[in-house]
Parts: C-alpha cells; sequence; structure tokens
C-alpha cells in the first residue's frame, strides 16, 4: 500500500531562487483567470442586461444584501464588501478547480520522482496563511481605527483591577487563536478532502469515491463562504464602539472556536 | 515499540476522540434544524443555509484533529 500523500506541495521547477510549486502556478492562473474575466465584464456592460451580465449582477446584488445586513451600515459595507467578496470568489474557484476531471492522471518525471502538476491550491498551508494574514491584519487596523491606538492598547493590557489584567490577557489570547482557527478550518477542510478522495479512490475505484466527491463538492463551498463570513464578521466587530459590552463578547463566544 | 507503531496508533488516537465532540455538535444542529423546520415549514431555504454554515464552524474542532492526525502521519 503506497499512497502518496504529502503536506506540503510539490516544486516543479526553479525560478531563479524563488521554487515554483504547482499550488503556486495555478494560483497565479487562477488570479489571471479571474481579473480577464472581471476587465471583460466591465467592458461590456450595458444598460439592458444580457444572460451573463444578469447572472453577475444578481450574484453582486445577494452577496452586497448580505453583507450589508451584517455591517448594518451601507457606508461600512461599500467599504468591506470588494475584499470580501473576493476572497469568497477566489476560495471558492480554488475549490472548484479539483473536480475538473483527468487532473490525476497526469504526472511530470523530474529528478525527485513522478509529480503530479494539479493540486488544490487550498490543500498549501502556505496560500491559507497568506490570505488568514490578510484577514487578520484588516481586522487589526480596522479596531485600531475605531478605538485609536492607545483604546486599542488598553482592550489587552488593562491594570485596573487584577480580573480586568486576566481578561485581557484573555482577549489577547483570543486574537492570536483567530489566526490559527480560520487557517486550520479552512486547509484541514480541503486537505482532509483530497486524502479522503485518495483512501477512497485506492480502496474501491468505482462508484463508491462519487458521494464523497460529493460531499466533497458541498464543502467547497461553504468553506469559501464560511471563510469569508467569519472575516466580514470579526471586522463588523472591530469596528464596534464599545458601548454594548455584554452583547459584544457574547458574539465573540460564539464565533470563536 | 518502533516509532512507526507509535505514529499510527497515536493518529488513530487523535482522530478518534477529537471527532465526538464535533460530531455530537453537527447532531445537535442538525436535530434542532429539523424541528425548527417542522414548525415552520416556510423558513426552511433560510434555516439550511444557516444550517450549513453553523455546522462547517461546528465541525472545525474535528478538522483540527485530522489535521493533527495527519501531520503525525505523513511528516
Amino acid at each position: 500500500m503506497e499512497l502518496d500523500i504529502s503536506l506540503a506541495p510539490e516544486i516543479l521547477f526553479n525560478f531563479g531562487f524563488l521554487p515554483v510549486t504547482n499550488t503556486l502556478l495555478w494560483s497565479f492562473v487562477l488570479s489571471i483567470f479571474l481579473i480577464v474575466i472581471t476587465l471583460a465584464m466591465r467592458f461590456s456592460l450595458k444598460t439592458i442586461p444580457g444572460r451573463w451580465q444578469l447572472l453577475f449582477e444578481v450574484i453582486l446584488d445577494e452577496g452586497m444584501k448580505l453583507v450589508e445586513s451584517i455591517m448594518k451600515d451601507e457606508k461600512k459595507a461599500k467599504r468591506v464588501f470588494p475584499l470580501v467578496f473576493t476572497m469568497f470568489i477566489f476560495i471558492v474557484f480554488a475549490n472548484l478547480i479539483p473536480f475538473i476531471p483527468g487532473q490525476s492522471a497526469l504526472s511530470i518525471h523530474t529528478q525527485n520522482g513522478d509529480i503530479s502538476p494539479f493540486r488544490a491550491i487550498m490543500s498549501d498551508y502556505g496560500m491559507v496563511f497568506v490570505l488568514t494574514a490578510i484577514s487578520i491584519i484588516t481586522i487589526q487596523i480596522v479596531a485600531i481605527i475605531a478605538h485609536g491606538p492607545f483604546g486599542y492598547l488598553g482592550k489587552f493590557i488593562n491594570l485596573k483591577s487584577p480580573l480586568a489584567f486576566v481578561l485581557g490577557l484573555m482577549d489577547l489570547i483570543g486574537e492570536l487563536s483567530k489566526i490559527l482557527s480560520l487557517s486550520f478550518r479552512l486547509f484541514g477542510n480541503i486537505f482532509a478532502g483530497e486524502v479522503l478522495g485518495l483512501v477512497m479512490l485506492f480502496l474501491a475505484p468505482f462508484i463508491v469515491p462519487l458521494p464523497f466527491a460529493l460531499l466533497g463538492l458541498i464543502t467547497a463551498i461553504i468553506q469559501g463562504f464560511v471563510f469569508s463570513l467569519l472575516t466580514l464578521i470579526f471586522i463588523s466587530m472591530a469596528g464596534e464602539i464599545e458601548v454594548k459590552e455584554e452583547k459584544k463578547s457574547k458574539a465573540c463566544v460564539n464565533f470563536n472556536n | 515499540m518502533e516509532l512507526e507503531v507509535l505514529k499510527t496508533v497515536a493518529a488513530g488516537i487523535a482522530i478518534g476522540f477529537g471527532a465526538v465532540g464535533s460530531a455530537i455538535g453537527e447532531g445537535m444542529i442538525a436535530a434542532k434544524a429539523m424541528e425548527a423546520i417542522g414548525r415552520n415549514p416556510e423558513a426552511s431555504d433560510k434555516i439550511t443555509t444557516l444550517m450549513f454554515v453553523s455546522m462547517a464552524i461546528t465541525e472545525s474542532t474535528g478538522i483540527y484533529a485530522l489535521v493533527v492526525a495527519l501531520i503525525i502521519l505523513f511528516s
């Protein structure tokens, strides 16, 4: 029994000093694909929408409605919408690419042995970590702008009473654990889906892996949705001025697992 | 015992115990969602979406255990 599973992505070739892995290559291809589609859509906008323009308008409209219902403020919603929606589109497309058939049949011969040129983009922890870093940095910047630099620091280092000091430390740990929980959720789901598919193909090549592929399809879309939704909720929580302290800490417990 | 044997046993224990909590949680979410749909069938669209999202969030502890198990096994 020899299953070819590795946590790190495979290196295809070296570009100068930069090793180009299969996930890096495909994330660039996907980015270019999305940018081309966006530009093509942008320069063919019409007053009376065609079929494709209507589809895009419906998707954007529904997304904007959801963002507005969570931010509760149209101006703020318009500011945060591009980031969150781009994350959603990118993650969903990245998760759907592995379902195009015929990918595992191809392999490239290199000095490190045979490697597959295709791999799910989000099953590379580096890629997921960069996305998480973008969302976490945005959250912290929003928090600093909303509370001011001293108010922001005062949330974590509070010397009024011993209890407040311990609670401040817990807040700090909560902020740090956001990085792990956001990134591990996406990475774990996609990587586990890949491994599950591989093991099922190994055990029974026909029919049996199909339900798991369907589950993987659902996971692919839901995880993209959950990642961007959590980013949105964290941003809206960070932007709140602390009037409803009690309500906010409750929401923290609910979404900070 | 050899290191390989220990690794296999550790990965098994990690995912075995890690799956319990999230399985119970997801079962509770599904049960409550079914109850809610039974009580108010018109709201089933909204409830189903919310159910999937909260399930994906609940699932994450199980996924952490799976990631730990996979790291133990393959690295």
